[in-house]
């Protein structure tokens, strides 16, 4: 199972405390980790990803294993770590504004 | 025993506050869906029950929330909100093209006649519709496509469709407003769409008294005088007696004719209701006197309306969604302002109070009037 760390506004969304866990059948990347999010938890469309350019929003960042991972392309595969588990993929709010 | 509940949105959040017909004492509850922003609230008329909240953040985008029980509870529908065909270009702040991009829902507009009706008005000004409650969101694109549509361009807010007004006498009558483009008006449910513009004057544009380019901050109708309607504009408040065919300034004696909300007595059509900003660029009362200005002859003789309200050292502004009038006997007025005061009066404006001072800055005032 794939862990996903969601910021607060988005866990209130999905009504869900602490991790989501999702399950991803083959290629564990950005892309295949948001559609099984969003099809766990259809409220969470359009908010982490525009729901037609599926374009990651400005202010959210994607990071996992210490690293930044916003910029890499949605189907660029993820850290081995993060597809077995051991580490989760953190979906972040940007600082910005009060 | 009637009772009012008003329906605030602010920068952070939802609040609910409701009171008897005395209008004295008053229950304050929220925040909903606390730190997003709450552009809009507001009820159906049909089931008063039934409200619609737009709820959103630069960060996580758009979300629309219903409520069936008045506010206890609520449920997220639909958010999708997709421009039909080809999106095309409006212009932009420099003259250039720029593509169509959904922003956010500044304005829920519940049927007159049916609960599972509800307009939408958003940035970038378009008009959508849902017929299933919400649950899905479809454009009437005739007004985005209109034939100037490519050369609106946004004021400092956004180009934002802000404002959507139901003719009660012909359900397939609307008008809406756009900063900054003006008027439109449909007959045919939304199909198509004209421009409703003659008579106002803006010194923002080349040419003053063109057909699009108006920087239009809300407009008003009593539900018995559809034909009569009411404008705040950037700068002239405004009246038009034949459906917004055309318009006539009534700005008469305020001491300053710009300002965000205006709305209509709910027993007197006559009698409307302004709050004079100071501006340009100032935005806050002339004087730092916060003063309700209401006219009974429609415009042209108003009195300003300070009995409660502060007369020194205020500095608050007033948006165009934050003033509503409830329907009780006297009539009831209340406005939000951006230092998150709402003021009630339950006496068409003669004395005022603070219901609640210390929210978050106000966007949004509704008001229902329930039995």
């Amino acid at each position: 199972m794939i862990r996903i760390v969601l910021p607060y506004h988005l866990r209130k969304l999905a009504q869900v405390d602490g991790e989501v866990r999702v399950q991803v059948d083959g290629q564990v990347t950005q892309r295949a980790i948001l559609d099984a999010l969003e099809a766990q938890y259809p409220v969470l469309r359009g908010t982490i990803r525009d729901h037609v350019t599926q374009h990651r929003r400005d202010f959210v960042r994607f990071f996992a294993c210490s690293q930044d991972f916003s910029l890499e392309a949605p189907d660029t595969p993820l850290p081995e770590a993060v597809a077995k588990g051991e580490e989760p993929f953190l979906v972040v709010g940007a600082i910005a504004g009060g | 025993m009637s009772r009012v509940r008003l329906l605030v949105g602010t920068h952070k959040g939802g609040f609910i506050l409701t009171s008897d017909a005395k209008r004295q004492r008053w229950d304050v509850s929220g925040p909903e869906f606390a730190g997003w922003e709450i552009y809009h609230i507001k009820g159906s008329p049909v089931d008063p029950d039934r409200l619609f909240a737009s709820q959103s953040t630069g960060w996580f985008g758009q979300q629309i929330q219903r409520s069936n029980d008045g506010g206890k509870t609520w449920a997220s529908v639909d958010n999708k909100f997709v421009y039909e065909g080809k999106t095309g270009t409006h212009q932009w702040y420099d003259g250039t093209p720029h593509p169509w991009e959904f922003k956010r829902v500044w304005h829920l507009e519940p049927s007159l006649i049916d609960p599972d009706v509800v307009y939408a008005g958003v940035e970038d000004a378009a008009f959508f519709r849902s017929t299933d409650g919400g649950q899905t969101w479809h454009e009437l694109a005739g007004l985005r496509q209109h034939t100037t549509g490519s050369a609106w361009a946004p004021g400092a807010g956004g180009l934002c469709l802000h404002t959507i007004v139901q003719d009660p006498s012909d359900s397939r009558r609307i008008f809406i407003a756009i900063s900054a483009a003006g008027v439109f008006r449909t007959d045919d449910g939304g199909e198509t769409w004209r421009p409703m513009n003659r008579g106002l004057r803006s010194q923002t544009i080349p040419d003053q008294d063109a057909e699009v380019g108006h920087c239009v901050h809300r407009i008003a109708m009593h539900p018995s005088r559809p034909r009569t309607l009411f404008m705040q504009k950037h700068w002239d408040v405004m009246r038009s007696t034949d459906g917004g065919e055309s318009w006539h300034e009534v700005s008469g004696n305020l001491p300053s004719d710009f300002g965000f909300p205006i709305d209509v007595h709910a027993h007197e059509p006559d009698t409307i209701y302004v709050i004079p900003i100071k501006s340009d660029s100032e935005h806050f009362p002339p004087e730092g006197k916060l003063r309700v200005y209401r006219s009974r002859t429609g415009g042209n003789e108003w009195e300003a309306l300070t009995n409660g309200l502060p007369q020194s050292n205020c500095y608050v502004n007033v948006l165009r969604e934050a003033m509503a009038v409830d329907s009780l006997d006297p009539c009831g007025v209340y406005f939000g302002t951006s230092g998150g005061q709402v003021y009630g009066s339950p006496d068409a404006g003669d004395h005022w109070s603070a219901i609640v001072r210390d929210l978050p800055p106000v966007l949004s005032v509704e008001v229902q009037t329930l039995s």
